[in-house]
């Protein structure tokens, strides 16, 4: 890996955090022939970018305690907000490696990465401070909202989530017309980004022109 | 903080969604005085909610800041007495709004009337199968009002939110291409039905062979441009997707905002004051007479505001909370069994049936508008529920949905959560599958209930609202035959595969179900069961008013907005034909 491969910058996220992300969310979106994975697709940008926002602090979330663990079923309970489940798990999922086999997760090779992210899924590895799946979960969650999140939020750069979908973003103008139709309808996807920086011209409506892109229905 | 207050008006009306903003313009159209007050912002629809910035799923569905904010405000979860509520802390199962236009600015505009059976589900199970055959601890309970009566309401409010459909029923006689197990309707609807998707028409050819009766259901998109009863404008919907969550950049799917609030800041005697947090119901020293509300201003000044009628008209969380901080009602007490205030709360079930196709390829991100084609066989009595020994049902059907990249994923069963082959498989699958959904009934229960929370705290310092509640074994096998006949309709569509998802046999608050929270202030005929009269007049302050999903005894299969619009229609009517005329008394 490059050292900045999608010349990034951060707000909130620190070196070696972002060192970890890298490494962790690649396994979760994988690189393959279909594309690129959430590293290239910019999903640990997407993650500092909510983290210095509002929900990184749990701006609009209930914060006043007692903090009890819960059931399952009474979802989030951490007293800790996402910016510092965030912090404290991957400083301890880091020495957890360290003490095991001398190195920071990132500095891991491959194989053994992913086999620590099935365990801290399962919860297999017990960090001092929080649940490893409970961390596990959310850097999931975030990873998936960050791969096909409109390309504003720092993530699916080049909308290469949507174009792993055949979803073609903003919708167009004829969309009213194409309902009923049972033809698969294929464009370029355009995002408010797109829109807002004026990359894509819309209508009188508001609407994006969709650029269509020609298939063979053999596909 | 500053104390201060005010004149007296004729109306103070908390909340400003369907039920606030309905009931103000029925009022001050009627000559009253009348001030709305409303915790969240203000909003303009023309400009507040414009191309692109709407077409954004992560803020409108993650994100919002329309919906409540619960670092202010929250409720309390635990699944049983047992348990200790917990609050919940972030947006999950359900998303209740915080703006000028409520909740249903942001609903999915699925405008379904009830069945007259859900009206009178007690009355009707008990005639049919006899008592023996409702759950015990189950209240089932019936709402005080025949189908007769209020079958006007809901045709006012049809014509208030432009529904759009095709009648089933017209006034007793059964109408082709209609649901031909609605209530009898007095006349169609004002605007047409939806046209059938792809998915639609395949979704009709297979329940047709199961010999059921697919229909277009009716939408609160518009189907053509129309002006309302209220003479205001709404444009025809796009099927742009970015829908249910969403305010509707095109001003299609009608709400309050775009088909109420227009022609209301028009009304020389209305005043609509947002960002005041209402926090309790003055009464005077019977108790018998309430004398207006006390709220917290934008300026976080304590006002009073007196009012010869006070109306309820927010949330179902927040009627109840209110009641109860004002010390209105008997609260419901589960070991006893006695009190009314917090009574019969119920939520929706439901579950989806996905059927994934090597051979088909559809366009799931258009659509939204609730395009639907549906069937109702399976809902309330309309097949004998005798032999299956369950009571409720629900509707089903399959949508244009605007599926959207983060939330509209689906994948078979089996695929891995992540990595390489779930990537694969979200390829593969977003535009090669359908969905075959079933929304159903959810009776109410003794265990199931709303206090006030004994621990956590508002940020004004007073209690949270503590909301008890599990599923019960009558909802879950009613589900699983559910489930089994939707399977039979996913086979007969010929997919290559069948995956599914339900609520699970506990309910749980992570991962967005429905805003479908009814109860905790029901409607009937009987104080002892009940917070509120037919008329949704309290029981105890005559000249207090609570209405909306808080009087609903049970919640029946369609989706509460509908019938919440039409009791708004229906109360409105009664304060000012009958109670305006001869206040301070029982309608």
């Amino acid at each position: 890996m490059s050292d900045n491969p999608i010349a990034a910058s951060y707000l909130y996220l620190l070196e070696p955090e972002i060192r970890f992300l890298e490494a962790a969310v690649e396994h979760l979106i994988p690189t393959d022939e279909l594309g690129p994975g959430a590293r290239d697709a910019g999903v640990v940008v997407y993650i500092d970018r909510q983290l210095a926002g509002s929900w990184g602090t749990h701006g609009r979330m209930y914060r006043g305690g007692p903090w009890m663990e819960g059931t399952p079923q009474q979802g989030y309970q951490s007293r800790f907000t996402p910016q510092e489940v965030y912090r404290i798990a991957i400083r301890e999922i880091d020495q957890h490696c360290k003490g095991a086999f001398d190195r920071p997760f990132a500095q891991l090779p491959g194989d053994r990465q992913l086999g620590l992210l099935q365990q801290l899924e399962k919860d297999e590895i017990a960090l001092p401070s929080l649940s490893a799946k409970f961390f596990f979960d959310l850097l999931w969650r975030n990873t998936d909202e960050g791969h096909f999140a409109d390309p504003l939020y720092g993530g699916n750069r080049a909308k290469v989530g949507w174009k792993l979908l055949g979803f073609p973003g903003l919708p167009s103008g004829e969309y009213r017309h194409l309902v009923t139709s049972s033809e698969p309808y294929h464009a370029e996807p355009v995002s408010v980004l797109d829109v807002q920086t004026g990359r894509v011209p819309v209508d009188a409506e508001g609407f994006p022109k969709h650029v269509i892109i020609k298939r063979d229905r053999s596909n | 903080m500053s104390n201060a207050k005010l004149k007296s008006v004729d109306v103070v009306v908390v909340g400003s969604g369907v039920v606030g903003s309905i009931m103000s313009m029925e009022l001050a159209s009627a000559g009253l005085s009348v001030v709305c007050l409303e915790r969240g912002k203000s909003f303009d629809v023309n400009t507040d909610f414009y191309k692109p910035n709407v077409y954004d799923e992560l803020k409108f569905d993650r994100h919002s800041d329309i919906f409540q904010n619960l670092a202010r405000d929250t409720i309390t979860f635990r699944n049983n007495a047992t348990q200790t509520a917990l609050p919940m802390r972030e947006m999950g199962a359900f998303k209740p709004g915080e703006m000028v236009g409520g909740t249903a600015a942001h609903w999915g505009g699925n405008a379904r009337r009830f069945l007259p059976h859900d009206l009178e589900m007690h009355s009707r199970i008990k005639e049919r199968y006899g008592a023996s055959f409702i759950p015990e601890d189950c209240h089932l309970q019936d709402w005080g009002v025949s189908w007769e009566e209020v079958e006007p309401y809901y045709d006012q409010f049809e014509h208030i939110f432009g529904v759009g459909g095709k009648a089933g029923n017209l006034n007793g006689e059964i109408q082709a291409g209609g649901n031909p197990h609605e209530g009898p309707r007095s006349r169609e609807y004002p605007n047409p039905p939806t046209r059938p998707s792809y998915e639609g028409r395949l979704f009709a050819d297979a329940v047709s062979s199961l010999g059921y009766a697919p229909f277009q259901g009716p939408t609160a998109a518009m189907t053509a441009d129309y002006r309302n009863a209220y003479r205001v404008q709404m444009l025809e919907c796009a099927r742009g997707g970015f829908c249910s969550s969403h305010v509707c950049a095109q001003g299609a799917k009608a709400n309050p905002l775009t088909s109420v609030h227009p022609a209301l800041a028009r009304q020389p005697t209305f005043e609509l004051r947002p960002l005041c947090n209402v926090l309790r119901v003055n009464t005077d020293s019977t108790g018998k007479q309430a004398t207006g509300v006390t709220y917290i201003d934008a300026r976080g000044n304590e006002v009073e505001q007196p009012a010869s009628i006070v109306v309820l008209g927010a949330y179902c969380f927040s009627n109840t909370r209110l009641l109860l901080l004002s010390g209105i009602g008997t609260p419901y007490d589960p070991r006893t069994g006695t009190g009314v205030v917090g009574r019969n709360y119920s939520y929706q079930q439901g579950s989806t049936v996905h059927v994934f196709f090597d051979d088909r390829e559809f366009n799931p991100f258009i659509g939204g508008g609730q395009l639907n084609t549906s069937i109702d066989e399976l809902n309330g009595d309309v097949i004998d529920r005798g032999p299956l020994g369950f009571i409720g049902g629900a509707y089903v059907n399959t949508s244009a949905r605007g599926a959207a990249p983060i939330k509209g994923k689906v994948v078979p069963p089996g695929t891995p959560r992540w990595g390489g082959e779930w990537k694969k498989a979200v390829a593969y699958n977003y535009r090669r599958n359908m969905a075959i959904t079933s929304h159903g009934t959810c009776l109410s229960y003794r265990g199931n209930y709303l206090d006030l929370d004994p621990t956590y705290k508002d940020a004004y310092g007073l209690p949270l609202l503590r909301m008890t509640f599990d599923w019960n074994d009558n909802e879950l096998r009613m589900m699983k035959w559910v489930d089994e006949r939707c399977a039979e309709i996913g086979r007969a569509l010929n997919g290559s595969r069948l995956g599914g998802k339900t609520k699970g046999t506990h309910f749980g608050l992570v991962g967005y179900q429905s805003t479908h929270n009814v109860g905790g202030a029901v409607m009937g005929s009987d104080p002892s069961t009940s917070v509120v009269n037919k008329y949704l007049q309290s029981w105890d302050v005559p000249n207090l008013f609570v209405v909306g999903g808080s009087a609903f005894p049970q919640n029946p299969a369609n989706g509460p907005t509908e019938t919440i619009g039409m009791l708004a229609c229906w109360a409105a009517d009664a304060i000012r034909e009958n109670y305006v005329t001869r206040p301070c008394g029982r309608i």
